[in-house]
């Protein structure tokens, strides 16, 4: 799991952040982000004593690794058919490449995450699988985690990435997956943290013709929390839904990021952002969709909704398209509102207190997305997670 | 019924309400007792919704004066969760769609409400899913409506008879239904009236809110009064809503004019 192809990227990454410098307010990705933070995170030590956290048992049939960002290795770890770790020689001919693809390369949280990683997972899928759940610990400290997936032609996985930190700390996670063709993948990725901790995650996953693609991420309690899943459509003619929830509380700021690229024809495109933000908090939704010419008849959807839980709480939300084909179907719209005063009425009108009546209306605010977490997740009770940390 | 003697349960004196700054009731005044059905009826727009929610106590309306009493308590002293609690029930004319909260859990949490205040045991999700299944009866209901989100994409008739599901669970003192007819198919107008009159006792009254004597035929009305510019303008038998059927509102205009309203 420790890999010595690390060495060469750990350098380069160093070098990269050198050169990068901090992100500033004038670069169009970072202008409303809270750059004192991402400094702060910056200049956290890695992390010395990681945390066991409690974990729940897991789902039937789950297979559970948990990835700290130091454990060295998953030596006796018995895989089940179907999954094998990359060799040497196909990890140095992978690594980095999705990236590339996805137009990642030269991105501050990367570049960061090479310099801190020493860990990697890379796993190839073949054929069906049982579900993978990857628990992403944090510690004191920074936690860098970063895991390959190659899944075959055909193959056939639900993941589920959970995140969990505590404390003045952060985690820079970085994914890459390849999808092949006719090959399905339910991603879900579920962070959830108490406030003080910091995420900077990055998602970078291409899909081979008539792949498909499924992303649902929960993220709440990040005091800086940023995810940004870029998927590319290699050859167009795939599936990719994404589906994200971030509640947002306190003085936390929860940034998405999405980015999806048609590299060829037919490609459909799902995705509803929901964005629920309270106190004095901040979420920011940033949804590009890029459709060059050669992505003739791609059919695209996007929806951004976002709930404004109080007076001080900020919501940002800006779709980006970029559709050069012509034959092309892309809605996308947003809306910004507050809780329903005729929703909460009708409850009340039942009996059930003001603060019962609009604590119901976020979590069917929220079920909406979250129900979508593939089948791993039951064991985390993510509804129930979301709606203690708005209560932090 | 009509009991002279039977207990005042709702007592309403020139109520005044406003939304906005723009004035809607103007001195409503109506007594309720026990064991009676009132029909109120009245042109559009003449305030009856206005005054179904005052009395359920939506925020969007300003109390601008007199007095609402419910079993001597003061009504406008309550928040309208604890109205609902103590027995005062609304069927909406136009019940709200509440996405991703399941019509189970909602019915559970609000029985469990008004069972605490009656001083019944609270049910748990087993012994509410038979409870609940005995009141499914009273409107002949789908269970499967249980498992979807309150209201969402139900249609117009599907709706009003999950209200009076709600009212059956509920088991009101008050209960003031806003055109629960409306939207509803010749069969359900009976099965919804048929729920409505097995829910009626001696304890409990009615406030129905109708355009049609089709409902009254079904739900015989002790009191028919007929509101107009925000208030009651006249009060009678169930003979004023036949009369109503057979003259329409335009004497309405001649008796607020000889009043000096509008
Ligand atoms: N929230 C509101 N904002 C503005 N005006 C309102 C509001 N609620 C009621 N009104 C106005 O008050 C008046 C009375 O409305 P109300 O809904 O009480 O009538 P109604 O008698 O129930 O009519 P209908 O038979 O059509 O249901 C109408 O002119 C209506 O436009
Ligand atoms: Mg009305």
């Amino acid at each position: 799991m420790v890999s010595s192809v690390l060495a060469p990227v750990q350098e380069r990454g160093r070098a990269a952040l050198e050169r990068l410098g901090l992100p500033t307010r004038r670069q169009e990705a970072w202008r409303l982000t809270d750059l004192k933070r991402l400094a702060a995170v910056a200049a956290l030590p890695p992390c010395s004593t990681s945390v066991r956290h409690a974990l729940p048992a897991p789902s039937e049939g789950v297979l559970r690794l948990v990835l700290d960002g130091s454990q060295p290795s998953l030596e006796g770890q018995v895989w089940p058919q179907g999954f094998s770790l990359l060799n040497h020689a196909d990890l140095e001919q992978v690594l980095g490449q999705i990236l590339d693809h996805c137009g990642c390369a030269e991105a501050w949280p990367v570049e960061f995450n090479h310099a801190s990683s020493h860990q990697l997972l890379a796993l190839r899928i073949h054929g069906k699988v049982p579900p993978l759940e990857l628990v992403l610990s944090g510690g004191d400290g920074l936690v860098a985690t970063r895991v390959i997936l190659i899944l075959d032609e055909k193959a056939d996985l639900d993941l589920l990435e959970v995140v969990l930190a505590e404390g003045v700390s952060a985690h820079s996670h970085v994914i890459e997956v390849h999808i092949g063709q006719e090959a399905e993948l339910r991603h879900g990725f579920l962070a959830t943290a108490d406030g003080q901790a910091s995420l900077l995650a990055h998602l970078a996953v291409e899909q081979a013709p008539r792949s498909r693609y499924a992303f649902t991420s929960v993220v709440t309690g990040w005091s800086l929390g940023r995810i940004e899943p870029r998927v590319v459509q290699l050859e167009g003619q795939a599936e990719t839904t994404l589906k994200g929830l971030a509640m947002s509380s306190a003085e936390q700021q929860l940034a998405t990021h999405t980015a999806v690229r048609f590299d060829g024809p037919e490609g459909e495109f799902d995705q509803l952002q929901k964005c629920l933000a309270s106190g004095q908090s901040h979420t920011i939704f940033n949804g590009a969709i890029d459709v060059p010419r050669v992505a003739q008849r791609t059919n695209a959807a996007q929806l951004s909704r976002n709930l404004l839980l109080s007076g001080q709480a900020r919501v940002d939300t800006k779709p980006e398209l970029e559709i050069v084909a012509d034959d092309v179907r892309c809605a996308h719209g947003a809306t910004v509102s507050q809780l329903q005063e005729d929703e909460l009425f009708y409850l009340q009108s039942r009996g059930i207190g003001a603060s019962d009546a609009a604590a119901l209306l976020l979590r069917g605010a929220c079920q909406e997305v979250i129900e979508q977490l593939p089948s791993p997740a039951q064991a985390w009770q993510p509804l129930n997670r979301v709606m203690e940390s708005l209560d932090r | 019924m009509i009991r002279p003697d039977a207990e005042l349960l709702l007592e309403i004196t020139d109520l005044h309400a406003a939304v906005e700054d723009k004035p809607i009731l103007k001195g409503v005044n109506l007594q309720v007792r026990a064991g009676e059905i009132h029909a109120v009826m009245g042109r559009n727009g003449s305030g009856k919704s206005t005054l179904s929610k005052v009395l359920a106590g939506h925020p969007a309306y300003r109390v601008t004066g007199g007095s609402v009493r419910y079993r001597s308590q003061d009504l406008f002293e309550l928040e309208p969760e604890e109205r609902a609690r103590l027995g005062v029930f609304l069927g909406f004319q136009y019940p709200v769609e509440i996405p991703g909260v399941s019509n189970l859990e909602f019915l559970r949490v609000a029985t469990n409400a008004r069972r605490e205040k009656q001083g019944s045991e609270e049910l748990d999700t087993f012994a509410f899913e038979d409870h609940v299944r005995e009141k499914l009866a009273v409107v002949q209901m789908d269970p499967a409506f249980l498992e979807r989100s309150v209201n969402e994409g139900f249609s117009g008739g599907e709706k009003k008879r999950n209200e009076i599901l709600q009212m059956a669970l509920l088991e009101p003192v008050v209960s003031i239904l806003d055109e629960t007819d409306s939207g509803l198919d010749i069969d359900a107008l009976r099965i919804v009236a048929g729920g409505v009159n097995q829910l009626a006792t001696t304890d409990n009254a009615t406030l129905l809110i109708t355009h049609y004597q089709r409902l009254l035929d079904e739900i015989t009305p002790d009191y028919v009064h007929v509101m107009a510019a925000g208030r009651i303008l006249r009060t009678g038998g169930r003979e004023l809503a036949l009369e109503l059927e057979q003259t329409g509102y335009d004497w309405v205009d001649k008796e607020l004019a000889a009043q000096g309203v509008a």
